[in-house]
């Protein structure tokens, strides 16, 4: 199998591509991500939301190579064997290539590492990590004017998928390449310049660009429902192929009639307890914190 | 030939020779969910692999 540009031979399919082109269309799928959906403004000052996996360095090292101003923020959540890792791979890549980097534990924020949460309760892992992690995200790179994350097409059509199947229609509208249906100072701006990107892709690019990466898996992914959900989408899309690609599309038109009707409403109130946006008196993070922390 | 799955960092021995497609099939692995290297190159699906190949089957999924 030959590149489809220059002839040499193909080391990703498909489209058959050499290392140099497969690297040069994804950085340039990600800058027409970028433009046409108008997620980044000249000037702008961008938080990675960076964990040391293929996909949030990628995204790292192409808003980078692109000339973006960007921060990588990394949150420990204190998962043993596994982000201790993924961690020190980030800190490698981001000093090797002149980036910010700071880091913002479970442990010191909540008082407690998540593997720690999770030996007390009976939460579904991904959900309180889900939870904890946006809080301190949200609460940490507010002060960027985006905060980027490495979701890549396959999961944000799981996403897609997974609140259909859980009659979760709320959810759904946060959904897309941008997010701020909250216009809040206390939100920041969500943008995913990977947005139509495969994982497969991103993940070559990652390979290809050396950036010294593991491939691999926190020991809590296989418990969440999202693998059966992306084991069930790729064994669709290999039957099919562009299967993944026509939920995003078909989503996409339809999205903004469904933010239309069922987004919430802007009033956001503050937590009792930190001060952060809540939908009630008390935010998620802290009734999860109560809940899972502070019962002794 | 030995097979290393880098994802469970399990490493195996079988006897094959043929295409990466075959080989996938072999192992019963959904082609759409890895990549193939050998010696730190990627590989794509008509390459053919030998008896005497170390491969590395990296998954893309992307965990957390
Ligand atoms: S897989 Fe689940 S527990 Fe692990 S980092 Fe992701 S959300 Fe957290
Ligand atoms: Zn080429
Ligand atoms: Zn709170």
């Amino acid at each position: 199998m030959r590149c489809s540009r220059c002839g040499a031979k193909a080391v990703f399919s498909p489209p058959p591509s050499c290392a140099r082109h497969l690297i040069a269309a994804v950085e340039r799928e990600a800058a027409r991500t970028i433009r046409e959906r108008r997620l980044l403004r000249k000037g702008d000052r961008v938080a990675v939301a960076a964990s040391g996996g293929k996909d949030s360095t990628a995204c790292l090292a192409i808003l980078h190579r692109l000339g973006h101003d960007v921060t990588a923020i990394a949150i420990d959540e204190g998962i043993k064997g596994y982000r201790g890792r993924t961690l020190e791979d980030l800190r490698r890549f981001t000093s090797e290539n002149g980036i910010p980097l700071e880091v913002h534990s479970f442990e010191e924020e909540f008082g407690a590492t998540l593997d720690s949460m999770l030996a007390r309760t009976k939460e579904n892992p991904c959900t309180a990590c889900g939870i904890l992690r946006r809080y301190l995200l949200n609460k940490h790179a507010r002060r960027f004017d985006a905060i980027a994350t490495g979701h890549n097409l396959d999961d944000e059509a799981q996403s897609v998928l997974m609140n259909l199947l859980r009659n979760q229609i709320g959810p759904l509208t946060r959904l897309g390449p941008a997010t701020g249906t909250v216009a809040d100072p206390k939100f920041a701006r969500r943008i995913k310049p990977l947005y139509f990107i495969p994982e497969r892709t991103v993940a070559a690019y990652a390979f290809l660009s050396r950036f010294g990466v593991r491939f691999s898996e926190c020991p809590y992914a296989s418990t969440a429902y999202r693998a059966d959900v992306r084991d069930l989408l790729n064994r669709l899309e290999q039957r099919q192929p562009g299967t993944t690609r026509t939920v995003i599309d078909r989503f996409l038109e339809l999205l903004p009639a469904l933010r239309e009707r069922y987004a919430p409403d802007g009033e956001v109130a503050s937590c009792k307890v930190c001060g952060e946006p809540a939908r009630g008196s008390r935010c998620s993070a802290c009734a999860l914190v109560e809940r899972v922390v502070r019962i002794e | 030939m030995i097979v290393y799955l880098e994802s469970t960092e399990e490493e195996k021995r079988i006897s094959f020779s043929g295409t990466v497609k075959m080989l996938l099939a072999e192992l019963r692995i959904n082609p759409h969910t890895v990549l193939v290297a050998r010696y730190g190159q990627l590989l794509v699906d008509d390459d053919t692999v030998s008896d005497t190949d170390r491969i590395e089957i990296l998954s893309v999924i992307s965990g957390g």
